[in-house]
């Protein structure tokens, strides 16, 4: 499966057993998203969320 | 092994804020396991005080998991979900103590666990007097906050004015709090056990990368095989029982006076340890929520 970069127009290339929530990179400008549907072969995404100071385990 | 069908009535609520690989292997496990899961985005969901308890239920279920990685978020999240009756993996209590470090701490000498000499302070001033206490070198570590960052080694007296120094230029009230712990002059990896319930399930080492003196897996550090013995199982389930329970990870370090335990994560990645141990820790954790959820 392939998703548009929304920052580059870049091509990402998503795993095979991607789940919405999951954050995937676009391999030419670098910008995170998070992936929030999918259906029938297609994903939408938006922006990631930047790291929080109290991220973590 | 898990018979398909037999937890065909059960269905959990996987909270999150961002699926990584522990909430994917989470998910699939439960389906693979007949469970009902019901992810769920924390991010979008609005907390309703007024909502029917039993509304909730019905949503997902009677227990959830509660895997935000915003530790404040979880907390809230948590808070909301148990004052509804809903059991919470891991509890408010346990996920607050944890998420702590000086509340880990306390709770750890008050159960007489073995644990770095440590001391807080809350201005730069009284700061420098902690680590002159503690001695050269000494660590300084934000009292919340994970995957090892800003903790910064105090090597001398130059280095900790400058480092506290700057921590009091930071607009966050908890850098202002100075956790300051003793150096354990320790091999280059730390011991992590991971507890579910009253068991610890597996133990493994985590080495610190190239070029730093951290163990953190989300530094870079690696996992490797650790045997585990009687002293590392009690500890682990003694550290365990200090801050309330739950499915934990308890972080130890070998020192010349024994066994130190310094962490322990109440959000547990288990990515590095699925890499290196035989458990399925998916499992363990649903079968462990089943229990709760049961008892």
């Amino acid at each position: 499966m392939k998703a548009k970069c929304l920052e580059c127009e870049g091509e990402i290339k998503l795993p095979d057993d991607v789940v919405e929530g999951e954050i995937v990179s676009c391999p030419d400008c670098g910008a995170d998203f998070e992936v929030i549907k999918v259906s029938s072969g297609k994903v939408e995404l938006r922006a990631a969320e930047m790291v929080g100071e109290d991220w973590g385990e | 092994m898990e018979k398909i069908g037999e937890n065909e009535l059960v269905k959990i609520g996987l909270f999150y804020d961002r699926v990584g690989w522990e909430e994917k292997r989470l998910e699939v496990k439960a389906k693979e396991m007949g469970i009902d899961i019901r992810p769920i985005d924390a991010k979008v969901y609005l907390l309703d005080v007024h909502v029917e308890p039993k509304t909730l239920h019905e949503e997902f279920g009677e227990v959830v998991l509660q895997r935000c990685i915003s530790h404040f978020r979880g907390l809230h999240l948590t808070a909301f979900l148990e004052s509804k009756g809903i059991k919470v993996i891991n509890s408010y209590k346990v996920a607050e103590v944890c998420g702590n470090k000086l509340l880990t701490t306390l709770q750890l000498v008050k159960s007489n666990i073995p644990t770095p000499k440590t001391i807080v302070s809350f201005t730069s001033a009284s700061a420098l007097d902690a680590v002159e206490r503690l001695g050269y070198p000494a660590v300084l570590k934000p009292v919340t906050g994970s995957w090892g960052r800003l903790v910064a080694p105090l090597k001398d007296r130059d280095t900790a004015m400058s480092i506290i120094e700057a921590r009091e230029l930071m607009n966050n009230p908890l850098s202002q709090i100075y956790y300051i712990q003793e150096y354990i002059h320790r091999p280059p990896r730390d011991i992590r056990c991971i507890v579910v319930g009253d068991e610890v399930i597996t133990a493994y080492y985590r080495y610190a990368p190239p070029g730093d003196w951290r163990t953190n897996i989300a530094r870079g550090g690696k996992a490797e095989p650790c045997k585990m013995t009687k002293e590392l199982e009690d500890l682990a389930l003694g550290a365990a029982e200090a801050v309330g329970n739950g499915v934990l990870a308890v972080d130890m370090m070998e020192s010349d006076r024994g066994i130190l335990v310094h962490e322990v994560n109440s959000r547990v990645e288990f990515r590095g340890a699925s890499s290196v141990s035989n458990v399925d820790i998916a499992k363990a954790i649903l079968e462990y929520a089943i229990r709760e959820w049961k008892r």
